[in-house]
């Protein structure tokens, strides 16, 4: 039974994450858990957390476009693309959202992932021009700011995530090649990277449906008079 | 050659400034909270490379302790929002064009120099080309708006510092899990929930198989935070075995769509910090998980269309 003995560890995520301690608690916790009950000491452990952290560092390069945003911030920048959007008569939050997530998807398929994203795109243009279309639509309060900006990156992700494998050069490709490689089965990165085409559209048809739907909820507020 | 090396001396210089004007800013209450953990993350872009496994462990479980006893606070913002609307009225739509400098120089810049001969200069380090285009499209963009705004010599770095305060220690948790993402593979546990999974498979049957192999993409996704960690283990488990050698299906189907599959559990789960935790900080959600449940009406319909996927066109 010691081989189950390390699913501990994925215990400790699952309770630290319901009962919402730091995640930067329930993390180190986790992995120091799984790692000793795996059998491994503790400087062990704690050398693999370090050269993990120092592999995916590359994650932490979009946030050099903080100066550039915070700057233009400082003069304007999200009351000025909130203004762009107000002189739209028919730009809605769903229009808006769906032109976004193909122009993600598109981007992504091309092999061009990042140079969009949350801090590159979402906070500096997409989420200030679709609170500025919502509140056109529905008057502006806490709850409606909250949803259309979580939709906002949400967009973001979906795009993202089903765009980039048609893009045959990327990581998750080349894994998978790998992974199937090891069983004798030789895969062109192609041949896999075609098969991300149907799930990318499927992803915009629903995605793309359940903006329309937000712009309908904008437009009919629960509770709101007829 | 340009290489990442130099890209990440570029942005622990960013975050060693972020420390030091961390330390010197009176109107927030835990400044040398904010100083240490922006001065710990620049050394670990700085000089991540040089310190060794074990020391850079050491560096993670600080970060760790800063955040878990709340050592890191926000300053006052430098400018009112008022202030700031009648800038935006007085320069116009132009203050989008630094925006574009930088994602033109990306875009343009990579596909300039991958499908040119430019890619034959070696100029810049294989696979890393549009993280330093978009480093040097920020510096083009810094550029052009100290000669049309002539912003203060600090401002930028103050700015940025207002938004990173913001997002906060989310900004490292990514690097976290990635971590524990590679303590999961090396002690096995992915490896154990497989063989777990392929005991609930009644035998015989194609489509129960296919369904466990999609929904244990996506539940292990969701439990690691990363679809990379779940597909090795389920194609070991059930992929290659069942779907592929037992039953004949369409390799090439079963390894794209069944790593769409996971994709469908990232947009679930707060593990996978990068995408959901962070936006939600840098937006300034109130709700930690707000962006997860905008996705929780997509990931699941598209979850079950990727099965039909697998299902229909694995097994023409």
């Amino acid at each position: 039974m010691n081989q189950y003995l390390p699913l501990l560890g994925i215990v400790v995520v699952v309770l630290g994450f319901a009962l919402r301690f730091n995640p930067m608690l329930v993390v180190p916790a986790a992995a120091l858990t799984t790692g000793l009950l795996a059998g491994f000491d503790l400087i062990e452990v704690i050398g693999k957390l370090g050269k993990a952290f120092n592999d995916a560092r590359i994650i932490i390069i979009p946030w050099i476009v903080l100066p550039v945003i915070g700057l233009l911030e400082r003069y304007g920048l999200q009351q000025r693309a909130r203004a762009v959007i107000g002189g739209f008569k028919a730009a809605t939050v769903g229009r808006l959202l769906i032109l976004y997530l193909l122009y993600r998807q598109v981007i992504s398929a091309i092999g061009l992932h990042s140079t969009a994203g949350h801090p590159q795109t979402v906070r500096p243009l997409v989420a200030p021009m679709a609170l500025a279309a919502a509140e056109r639509q529905a008057g502006m309060d806490e709850e409606t700011g909250e949803k259309v900006k979580a939709y906002a990156a949400a967009t973001d992700n979906v795009g993202l995530f089903f765009g980039e494998d048609i893009f045959f050069a990327i990581g998750s490709i080349v894994l998978i090649q790998q992974t199937l490689e090891a069983y004798d089965i030789i895969l062109s990165p192609l041949e896999l990277a075609v098969w991300a085409i149907p799930t990318a559209i499927a992803a915009f048809i629903i995605h793309g449906a359940r903006l329309l739907m937000l712009d309908r909820s904008l437009r009919h507020p629960k509770g709101a008079r007829p | 050659m340009i290489t990442i090396q130099l890209v990440f001396y570029l942005i622990g210089g960013l975050f060693a400034a972020w420390a030091v004007l961390s330390a010197f800013d009176r109107t927030n209450p835990k400044r040398f909270g904010n100083a240490a953990f922006w001065g710990l993350i620049a050394l670990s872009l700085i000089a991540g490379h040089l310190l060794g496994d074990v020391a850079n462990g050491f560096l993670v479980l600080a970060l760790a302790a800063l955040a878990t006893f709340k050592l890191l606070g926000r300053g006052a913002p430098s400018t009112g929002d008022a202030e700031r609307a009648a800038a935006g009225e007085r320069f116009g739509n132009k203050l989008f064009l630094p925006i574009l400098v930088v994602l033109v120089t990306a875009v343009a810049g990579t596909l300039l120099y991958l499908y040119t001969p430019l890619q034959e200069t070696g100029l810049f380090e294989k696979n890393r080309e549009t993280f330093i285009l978009l480093c040097l499209g920020v510096l083009l963009a810094l550029a052009l708006i100290f000669a049309w705004l002539r912003p203060p010599l600090l401002a930028p770095i103050d700015e940025g510092r207002r938004l990173i305060d913001a997002v906060g220690w989310a900004a490292v948790l990514p690097l976290m899990l990635a971590a524990l993402g590679l303590v999961l593979a090396d002690t096995g546990v992915g490896k154990t929930i497989g063989s777990l999974l392929l005991t609930v498979i009644p035998e015989g049957t194609v489509l129960p198989a296919v369904i466990v192999f999609g929904v244990g993409m996506a539940l292990l996704t969701i439990l690691t935070g990363n679809a990379f960690a779940a597909f090795p283990v389920m194609a070991t488990a059930i992929g290659v075995p069942l779907l592929i050698q037992g039953y004949g299906g369409d390799a090439a189907v079963v390894g794209a769509i069944g790593m769409l599959a996971g994709f469908c559990g990232t947009l679930l789960t707060p593990m996978a910090a990068n995408f959901n935790l962070v936006p939600a900080a840098l937006l300034e959600l109130k709700d930690q998980n707000g962006v997860i449940k905008a996705q929780i009406g997509t990931a699941i319909p598209l979850l079950v269309v990727n099965i039909l996927f697998i299902y229909f066109f694995a097994f023409r």
